[in-house]
């Protein structure tokens, strides 16, 4: 828990003189509200005495000036510590997908996405409160105690000695009580809230198989179940965190209480002047207003410290796979595959066994079996998504370990066989693969995938906003504009996974014999399960052309 | 009915816990100004008068007292308060989750799933601060100072006057900085609604990014719409402290102008020491509700904004009537001059579409993709109901069938199956809750999945990852289908069921499906040899029936028909 706090402070480093500086301007800004109603009571008990106007004309003055002052150091405060934690914030968001972008696919296969979210939006959210209130009200509260024992020290330490005492009740021993009674709870809350966002995620995109399969209602009951359990944590919690409030109203009263009953024998004795009276009882309501956050921040704490939690258990994942630093010069696509053991996890069966495959630049292959047999598995493999256990996987007769992903993911196009589409135009979702394409090379990919006569045909052609998961669109649809958009790739390398499953029969035929030719003289691995596939591409092939597709089968074992 | 009413009717619901909280509340700050005269008494007579302890002491104990009972009562409210904002949250979320399965897939299909996320945890969480903080204070800020004023007025009309003129001021300048405040949340909303759509939209394409060598470039987006969101929230803030300045700047005027006030008359004797105290004690206090309500305007506009949103949808109309009749054991469905327009779109996906499925037949779906096929489906599912035209069940419009039912009665296996990342046998379950494990392994081997399940080191309690990411595409399909096997039900319709499979498993499966005689099967196909035995077929292209037959019949008189069979078999 120590470590994740220290963890949490390296983090702001970098703003840290910004952020001292918040702090400061909140001490300022509680001094100035103690001089302001120092001084004020210094007029008025003067004034009783009635003196020459000449003798309160400083007070009226400090009057003013502190009255300006507390509203501009609050703004300042405000201003500078919201600046320097949302910086921040925005800062820790690219931090956490920069850490958690080479994870993907192995180490966040078994993530949902879901959760995912709730740790980038949710607990970085969360960690507002770290750098807002956690990190600077101690330090204020220390400040202002400091400034309160010489002022009230002027008058005796007795005074200064009360205040002390009460002060450091109420800003340690009551956020102390809040933590121990609300122990527990923040974490609840952090855990909870990110369970009811995944649910909620889930029941949204599982909607059609909710409603189709009579479920609706279970899952409604489940979600209203976690979510009163959420409600309960919250109730237990606001029903002891309002608790602090009233407590360190209760101490500044005894505060005032106590100080008059140690001033009234100074003044009887002529130890001190009566008039002070007042200036010590308005000073000590002000002094409190610097302990009054104290309790809340230790109520965030612990939130914070659940919410990094789960941040750093992302972040500090082992990577998978070792990024080589030198990007070597690869001057051959040749890619070979030797001897090759892969499994998912020990205990499950293997699901590339001894395999050995050599495609040489230009090759065309199909990989061809039954569902299951480890086809797009290969894919993977050469995507240095997993490594292989064993045996080894060149390209260009260099060992993919020395190869960095960026390298490979430039000079293969692969399109799998469940596309993601973003939600966005059909442009946007085209131009990833290549940002710079002009609308030519855009409209001659969707040529390829013959896919461009239908975005024509809509109102808002390559405009058309296709909807999340591209969902606006028919399965067919979808399949082959993924299939533009990997056409738009310019790479020597392309990679087919089921290319044609969505596809009716002719389209299929067409959409094949469409994209070899356009790839001609790269090297061309398709997979699928349809064992005819490579025919029907035998015949569609230029029958000048000299390629012809080989065929690898997979079995079951 | 505007959304501060809708808004407070929930609040009136909850009429208990209101008043107690309002009473308590009352009860506060009537202790405040006690505590004030008590105190300006205290100092009075120990300042001026000399007195010794023993003669204050009794002031101060009640002083004391009123401490306890001002704790107490704060407390309270805060509790009462705070109550009825998570009530008010949690009826509200229950309300909007059971309200998105009304609307279904109609609606959530033209949103993103990230920005309704939102709406539904985020949004509602901000009503807590306009319930439990921004109401509570609004009623604060009308009767403390209020209260003041009745104890101020007799002891020292000058300063009253002070009190009742500035105290305006500040809901004036409210008003003024509000407008601007709205708008700037307003876009703060929608961003925090678009952040988290954006981000979920990479978050679940990572892979697909990594593939296309983008997904380093996302860092530069991540932190562009990342930094767009600070400026609007500093935005959003920046009005809401330059709101509390002025609240405070002008409180602090006001109470220099009264301690200068009080001051100049106390040095000429016009006012009593005692009074004069009074007055500069609760000055702050009658200032101090009116600031907070400044600074928990912030809070309570942001829930509004939300509540907009929340209430946006709540508003919506659903497209599906939820029906009322039973749905009978029917022996027809008929389809009469159905047709279907996508909101928002102007081409029909379905025009005038007619035909009769009976009973127990087999009918197959076949056509080029974007013919209509997954619409049609969609509207024998009541995710839509028909534009115009209707679909009639024994005679009487299915519209009037109570939806739910209707839906028990059919199992469907959608083209991309959503399966839940949850174990083997709780995807499987969803179909059917209490199936015992030996349904489950029958199921699966029907749908030839099992020997697989079986090779896992967990079998059945492996957990399939997200969407199914474990599996292979044609083992998801199998899944699926094993969970539409486990379902019992006398209609079945499938979207493509065996496009990634092999022709081995998918003859097998055929096999199965004709074990399922007796019932109705809907099925989409593109691979035309599954649908030769086929009792209906309906030849779709561009939202209209082309033609209807058995497959032989088809194929010699349907041009169309003939050229998708004759590709399919270059293809076979």
């Amino acid at each position: 828990m120590k470590s994740t706090f220290v963890r949490l402070l390296k983090l702001a480093q970098p703003l840290k003189w910004s952020m001292l500086l918040a702090a400061f301007i909140g001490f300022l800004t509680i001094g100035s509200s103690v001089g302001l109603m120092m001084t004020s009571a210094y007029i008025i008990a003067k004034a009783a005495l009635q003196p020459t106007i000449a003798a309160l004309q400083v007070a009226i003055v400090g009057v003013r000036f502190f009255g300006m002052t507390r509203g501009i150091f609050r703004y300042l405060e405000r201003i500078v510590s919201h600046e320097v934690t949302f910086k921040l914030l925005a800062q820790l968001r690219v931090w956490f997908y920069t850490a958690i972008e080479p994870l993907a696919p192995a180490r966040l296969q078994l993530r949902k996405s879901g959760d995912l979210l709730s740790r980038i939006i949710s607990d970085i959210n969360t960690l507002e409160n770290f750098y807002l209130r956690v990190f600077a009200p101690p330090l204020v509260a220390l400040f202002v105690s400091i400034l309160v024992w010489f002022l009230f020290g002027m008058f005796s330490w007795v005074f200064s000695l009360i205040l002390l005492i009460f002060m450091l009740l109420a800003g340690l021993g009551v956020p102390m009580l809040t933590h121990v009674l609300c122990r527990g709870m923040g974490e609840k809350l952090v855990h909870l809230e990110s369970e009811l966002s995944i649910l909620a995620l889930d029941g949204l995109q599982g909607l059609p198989e909710l409603l189709a399969f009579g479920r609706a209602a279970d899952y409604l009951e489940h979600f209203a179940d976690l979510n009163s359990r959420f409600t309960r944590v919250q109730r237990a919690r606001s029903l002891y965190g309002a608790l602090h409030e009233s407590l360190i109203g209760l101490l500044m009263n005894a505060t005032i209480f106590t100080i008059f009953i140690a001033a009234v024998p100074f003044i009887r004795n002529g130890l001190m002047d009566g008039l002070y009276l007042a200036i010590l009882a308005l000073g000590s309501m002000a002094a409190f207003e610097a302990v009054l956050p104290l309790p809340a921040a230790a109520l965030h704490l612990e939130e914070s410290l659940t919410a990094a939690g789960r941040l750093f258990e992302l972040t500090d994942a082992a990577h998978p796979i070792k990024e080589p630093v030198r990007v070597p010069d690869i001057t051959s696509f040749d890619i070979s595959f030797k001897n090759v053991h892969f499994v998912y996890a020990p205990n499950e069966p293997p699901v590339v066994q001894d395999l050995n495959l050599d495609m040489p630049y230009g090759s065309k292959i199909a990989l061809l079996g039954p569902s299951g047999v480890g086809k797009t598995t290969i894919v993977h493999l050469l995507m240095r998504f997993w490594a292989p256990q064993s045996g080894e996987i060149t390209i260009g007769g260099i060992s993919l370990d020395r190869v960095p992903q960026h390298v490979l993911t430039d000079i293969i196009s692969y399109i799998p066989q469940n596309p993601y589409l973003f939600s966005g135009t059909i442009r946007d979702n085209l131009l990833l693969a290549k940002p710079d394409a002009n609308k030519d090379e855009m409209i001659l990919a969707c040529k390829g995938a013959i896919v461009h006569d239908f975005v024509l045909s809509l109102p808002e052609g390559y405009a058309t906003w296709i909807g999340e998961h591209g969902l606006r669109l028919s399965g067919g649809e979808r399949q082959r504009l993924a299939l533009a958009r990997g056409l738009l790739k310019d790479a020597p390398i392309y990679i087919f996974d089921e290319p044609t499953a969505n596809l009716d029969a002719e389209t299929a035929r067409d959409v094949l014999a469409s994209i070899i030719n356009m790839t001609d003289e790269r090297t061309i691995v398709i997979i699928s399960h349809e064992k005819s596939l490579v025919e029907q591409i035998n015949k569609s092939i230029n029958p000048e052309s000299s390629f012809r597709f080989i065929v690898r089968e997979f079995f079951r074992r | 009915m505007n959304l501060d009413k809708k808004l407070l009717h929930y609040l009136l619901n909850k009429r208990r816990p209101f008043l107690v909280s309002i009473v308590l509340m009352l009860l506060t700050s009537a202790a405040i100004v006690w505590q004030a005269a008590l105190l300006s008494r205290i100092i009075n007579s120990v300042f001026l008068e000399k007195k010794d302890l023993a003669a204050i002491l009794p002031f101060l104990l009640l002083f004391l007292s009123l401490a306890i009972v001002r704790a107490v009562t704060l407390w309270g409210s805060k509790a009462a308060a705070n109550k009825i904002a998570e009530m008010v949250k949690n009826d509200l979320r229950i309300k909007l989750s059971t309200y998105l399965f009304r609307l279904g897939p109609a609606f959530t299909r033209t949103q993103q799933s990230g920005d309704l996320k939102n709406t539904l945890v985020a949004g509602v969480e901000s009503l807590d601060a306009y319930f439990s903080e921004y109401l509570p204070q609004l009623v604060m800020a009308l009767f403390i100072p209020l209260l003041i004023l009745i104890f101020v007025f007799p002891v020292d009309l000058l300063s009253g006057c002070v009190f009742l003129f500035t105290a305006p001021l500040i809901p004036f300048f409210m008003v003024l900085i509000g407008d601007i405040a709205q708008r700037r949340i307003k876009k703060q909303w929608t961003l925090l609604s678009r952040m988290s759509a954006h981000f979920l939209d990479v978050l679940q394409g990572l892979t697909t990014l990594k593939i296309l060598g983008r997904s380093t470039d996302q860092t530069s987006k991540i932190k562009s719409v990342a930094h767009e969101f600070r400026s609007t929230t500093m935005n959003v803030l920046r009005i809401a402290f330059l709101l509390a300045l002025v609240l405070e700047m002008l409180a602090s005027i006001s109470t220099a102008i009264i301690a200068v006030e009080i001051g100049l008359r106390l040095l000429y004797g016009r006012i009593v020491f005692e009074q004069a105290l009074f007055v500069l004690i609760v000055a702050p206090e009658f200032y101090q509700p009116l600031r907070q309500l400044g600074a928990r305007f912030h809070a309570g506009m942001q829930g509004f904004t939300a509540a907009k949103s929340i209430f946006n949808i709540l508003e919506t109309q659903p497209q599906v009537k939820a029906g009322f009749i039973k749905p009978p054991k029917f022996s027809q469905l008929h389809f009469q001059n159905v047709s279907y327009t996508y909101p928002g779109k102007q081409k029909q996906a379905l025009r005038d579409v007619n035909f009769t499925i009976a009973h127990g037949q087999h009918i197959a779906l076949v056509g080029r993709s974007g013919a209509g096929k997954t619409t049609l489906i969609s509207l024998l599912l009541r995710f839509f109901d028909p534009a115009s035209g209707s679909i009639l069940i024994d005679g009487s419009s299915l519209v009037d069938v109570d939806v739910d039912a209707w839906r028990q009665q059919i199992t469907w296996v959608p083209q991309h199956p959503f399966l839940f990342h949850q174990s083997i046998a709780d995807n499987l379950r969803l179909a059917r809750p209490q199936a015992t494990d030996a349904e489950l392994k029958s199921a699966a081997q029907r749908a030839h999945i099992h020997d697989l399940f079986a090779t896992l080191p967990n079998g059945y309690d492996t957990i399939i990852g997200e969407r199914g990411a474990r599996l292979s595409g044609g083992q998801a399909q199998r899944l699926a289908l094993a969970r539409a096997f486990l379902k019992e039900t006398s209609v079945i319709i499938l979207d493509e069921p065996t496009s990634y499979l092999d022709r081995e498993t998918e003859a097998l499966i055929q096999k199965t499906m004709t074990q399922l005689a007796a019932k109705t099967i809907i099925t989409i196909a593109h691979r035309l040899h599954t649908v030769q035995r086929a009792d209906k077929i309906i030849l779709l292209e561009q939202g209209e029936i082309v033609d209807v037959g058995q497959y032989q019949d088809l194929l010699a008189r349907c041009p169309l028909y003939a050229t998708l069979v004759h590709s399919q078999e270059i293809l076979a």
